[in-house]
């Protein structure tokens, strides 16, 4: 079956059977490594892509289902060579170790901060509960989203008035 | 915003990690994530049963699937010698099963095929007829009389026992008990739990059929162990066999052992000529790869009428699944249990252990431990407690009194260990503070009045990690040493190797920083490579907290060697006697003219261009390091939870860890370790559990049913560090990437049986989930 959609700006497209996941599809025929695969019951949020901004996880929908519409993976988020708010705050705050978890996570974060651009610790930690770290124990994650938000907070100031509205900080 | 460009790295300093730019693009190169030209894929039929003989195994509607290249199995396998392989704990274990299956999960047959869909596709048609045979599914149903037979393999096994292990003295422990004014006796189960890790196990193996050269990429965390194994099961030249980890997506101690996986790929691959890609499911994983602890625990505290520790009496059932394939020190049946005296000074001990064939996976795994210390850590922790309670003193006060110490060290324990360093009362002194922990039990005597279930827990655990001493520590005979190897570029940059595996621990940072403070080079300028068998020295791995302990000694000593030839070349260029030369991070000069100076990048630049008569070119080397002893991190942990009596739930209000890992060396890294460990513990201690219905059934066997914590329920931590360096240890660390499981589910539990103690309820075993409390409740009596 043919299919297409738009990944991470650029329109991508295929030749899958119907049963192939989003994820085997993203990872096989498109090359996008990023996304993981650590459970195959939706339960661990290690291949989460955003799907029309929301946070999905593609062990559990269809490539075929996501005809005509708009993802966004770990590989969309560093914008040319720099990398976003969300990235910069993984790093600052050491909210990595292994990584496997951290692209569900940031995007996760960054669908976040579209709805609530300065959420509580509670918001966040209940933000990313459908997400499982086996190394961090979550705190320093938390304390990473919190500093993406402060980023894109200082950037939404500094931005002139006519950039805000086309997306704030990112 | 970052500093870290200015930053030299040295140690002491929380420079940001060097690991995290690919990580963060999504560029990180995991096993799952490689491609290589005509690769093709496995999947592995497993047994549904837990024990059953295997009358036929029919594959013909297999082979003819689309896609399908082959269809292997044990019998295929035992034509070319490899239907078993050798464990680590000198059993065997079978790589395809020829004659019975032993557990739920075990490998029967693979397909190979041109994708991961059609190898699934043809697994599925593969039809294997079963005799059902009964299962043992603990050490009592193993001992039972009558129990059916697992290991009739085994020439002599006449039943389902594998070893009798003990430690201490018998006679003096038995005599201290008679003499004891007071025995408390602890009966607990330390359940089977997995280490999880998120990314699951699997290799991509690929023999090259014009050289012979076999390349096997697997999620290994010890590489250059496995290419041996392989070498001597396979009979394959070493130099032929190259492993490479690529970056691993978590370990915790699953990742050590070989898998029959591994050795059918690779297998395939020889036998067909093309790359052969297998990854497990998460059931897979689960269900057949290395489990943890599974220890039946009785502990007894014999105690004087002063409240001093006299003697500590051990027996434990180990279940070990259905192949003795324990992932340990060879000569250590019962890893390094003994460390069961723990932080307390007890004169004499008695420890025995025995070991048990059951229809359960197999591969005991230090999760996160250095082999079953989290067990014996876990016990005596718990007995202190419970001791205190019944002799109606405070569980601070009680360990105070009892604590090896700080001048005691170097101490031997009644089981024969030297720990090299600790202050363990300034440690809980400052978990205490750090809880306000006087006021906090005023706190809780006021709101059980009111009749509020709250408690808090404490646990002063002590680790014993850094295998090894190689005279004691071997696996297969392999010495236990680490290694490190260091060049440094004409351009003063420079490239380390080490014999490790990082799963995520931050290697890439922390050994540069090493490097920057005994070399001066700043952490920046150094690349740190792990993982290649081709290209790293020799070393047994991560995993145990050696990485630190012992490949980190090694980075210390072999940057010595270089600056000791670094002196050299300076002596040179400065026209100056060697002795006359001061050290400075980055430079030697003249004594008394510290104009007169060369950096270490000059230095760097004269091995290779402008060498004094008869030396060396170049300014590299190697050093395998063989530790004294092991290292002994120790830290209190105190927790705080209140409990719904409607529903049995625990809160975990507070969670305060001090830990002593001796000197840090990025302390960002290392408080990010902690997070981490206590996470896991909190996780074992209140949600993770592999449990087997009576036919052997695996329950626990996806993330559906084996519950990891979430950001929701996870305590959030207060840390806290007190600094007792180890004596031998090069740069004084002792490693840390696991005292927090080892130390926090004691701590976890202790807090909600104090919280019980009024209600004369006593233990309850992990996990500790809210039916177990409310039953526990129920059963004394008490409702909403």
């Amino acid at each position: 079956m043919k299919v297409t959609m738009r990944v991470n700006g650029g329109e991508r497209g295929g030749d899958v059977e119907p049963r192939v996941l989003l994820v085997d599809f993203l990872r096989t025929n498109l090359a996008l490594t990023g996304t993981h695969i650590g459970c195959d019951t939706t339960s661990c949020g290690a291949c989460t892509v955003l799907l029309d901004g929301e946070p999905v996880k593609s062990c559990t929908l269809l490539a075929v289902q996501v005809e005509g519409r708009d993802v966004k993976t770990v590989e969309g988020l560093a914008q040319g060579g720099a990398l976003s708010p969300m990235q910069v705050g993984f790093h600052e705050e050491h909210g990595l170790q292994c990584g496997f978890c951290t692209p569900g996570m940031m995007l996760v974060g960054t669908a976040l901060l579209e709805h609530n651009p300065d959420p509580t610790e509670e918001q966040i930690r209940w933000a990313i509960s459908g997400n499982i770290c086996r190394c961090t124990g979550y705190m320093n994650i938390v304390k990473a989203i919190r500093h993406a938000a402060k980023l894109q907070q200082a950037a939404a100031k500094t931005a002139t008035p006519a950039a805000v509205p086309a997306g704030g900080g990112q | 915003m970052s500093t870290t460009m200015h930053q030299h790295g040295g140690i002491g300093e929380s420079i940001k990690r060097k690991e995290d730019g690919r990580f963060l693009r999504g560029k990180g190169n995991y096993i799952d994530d490689f491609v290589l030209p005509g690769m093709l894929h496995m999947a592995i039929l497993r047994s549904p049963h837990a024990h059953a003989r295997i009358k036929s195994i029919d594959t013909k509607a297999a082979g003819v699937k689309p896609g399908v290249i082959a269809v292997v199995t044990g019998e295929l396998m035992a034509q070319h010698k490899l239907a078993w392989m050798p464990t680590l704990s000198g059993d065997t274990q079978a790589v395809l099963a020829t004659d019975k299956v032993r557990f739920q999960g075990q490998e029967v047959a693979a397909v190979i095929a041109e994708t991961k869909y059609q190898a699934e596709d043809a697994r599925d048609a593969i039809v294997v007829d079963y005799e059902i045979l009964p299962a043992v599914i603990s050490p009592d149903g193993a001992k039972a009389s009558g129990a059916a037979l697992i290991r009739d393999d085994k020439e002599g096994q006449k039943d389902n026992h594998i070893y009798h292990w003990e430690s201490g003295n018998k006679a003096t422990t038995q005599a201290a008990f008679a003499k004891a004014a007071k025995v408390v006796r602890l009966h607990t189960f330390y359940p089977r739990c997995h280490p999880a890790p998120l990314e699951t196990c699997g290799c991509v193996a690929d023999v090259n059929p014009a050289t012979g050269k076999a390349t096997i990429y697997m999620t290994s965390q010890a590489p250059h162990a496995i290419r041996t194994v392989f070498a001597l099961v396979t009979g394959l030249p070493e130099q032929n066999i190259r492993v490479v980890s690529p970056d691993i997506g978590g370990g915790f101690g699953n990742k050590v052992p070989v898998y029959p996986g591994y050795v059918v790929a690779t297998a395939a691959s020889l036998l067909i000529g093309r790359p052969v890609k297998w990854i497990e499911d998460r059931t897979e994983n689960l269900i057949s790869t290395g489990f943890a602890r599974d220890y039946h625990m009785t502990g007894d505290l014999a105690v004087d009428k002063d409240g001093k520790m006299v003697a500590l009496r051990v027996h434990l059932d180990s279940d070990n699944g259905a192949f003795f394939s324990d992932a340990q020190p060879t000569k250590f049946k019962a890893g390094l249990f003994h460390i069961v005296t723990g932080s307390y000074d007890i004169p004499t001990a008695h420890v025995t252990a025995d070991g048990y064939y059951t229809n359960k996976a197999p591969g005991g795994v230090a999760f996160r431990c250095s082999f079953r210390v989290t067990e014996a850590s876990y016990l005596i922790e718990r007995l202190v407690t419970n001791a205190a309670i019944e002799l109606g003193m405070d569980q601070a006060e009680f360990r105070m009194k009892n604590f090896i110490r700080p001048e005691q060290f170097p101490y031997t324990s009644a089981t024969g260990w030297v720990y090299d360093s600790g202050d363990y009362p300034k440690a809980m002194n400052l978990a205490l503070e750090k809880l306000g922990y006087d006021d906090l039990r005023k706190d809780v005597e006021q709101r059980r009045k009111k009749g509020e279930v709250t408690g808090i827990g404490v646990a002063s655990f002590t680790e014993v990690v850094g295998a090894g001493p190689g005279a004691e520590f071997d696996i297969l005979g392999l010495r236990m040493f680490d290694s490190a190897e260091l060049r440094v570029h004409p351009t003063g940059k420079a490239m380390l190797r080490m014999g490790t595996k990082s799963q995520g621990q931050g290697h890439e940072t922390t050994f540069a920083q090493i490097v920057a403070e005994e070399l001066g080079i700043p952490a920046s300028d150094v690349a740190v490579e792990e993982g290649d068998t081709d290209t790293a020295p020799y070393g047994l791995g991560t995993y145990a907290s050696r990485s630190t302990p012992v490949a980190g000694a090694a980075t210390a000593m072999v940057s010595r060697k270089l600056r000791d030839k670094a002196r050299k070349l300076a002596g040179h260029l400065l026209e100056a006697a060697e002795e006359d030369l001061e050290w400075e991070r980055g430079k030697f000069y003249v004594k008394g003219s510290p104009d007169r100076a060369k950096t270490i990048q000059e230095i760097a630049f004269a091995a290779y261009t402008n060498l004094p008569e008869g030396m060396e070119a170049g300014l590299e080397g190697v050093h395998y390091y063989d530790p004294p002893n092991m290292t002994y991190p120790f830290g209190t942990y105190a927790v705080v939870v209140d409990i719904d009596k409607g529903t049995g739930q625990v809160k975990v209000k507070r969670m305060v860890a001090v830990d002593d890992c001796g000197v840090r060396i990025n302390p960002m890294i290392v408080e990010g370790q902690i997070h981490g460990g206590l996470t896991e513990g909190y996780g074992i201690a209140f949600m993770e559990l592999i449990t087997f219905d009576a036919e052997g059934n695996c329950i626990g066997s996806n993330f559906l049913d084996y519950l990891l914590p979430t950001a929701w329920e996870t305590p959030k931590f207060e840390i806290g560090e007190t600094v007792t360096p180890s004596p031998h240890h090069p740069l004084g660390a002792k490693g840390v990437g696991e005292s927090a499981t080892v130390g926090s589910p004691a701590a976890y539990v202790n807090a909600v049986i104090d919280a019980l103690s009024p209600y004369g309820i006593t233990n309850i075993d992990m996990p500790v989930t809210s039916d177990k409390v409310w039953a526990a409740l129920r059963s004394k009596g008490v409702t909403e």
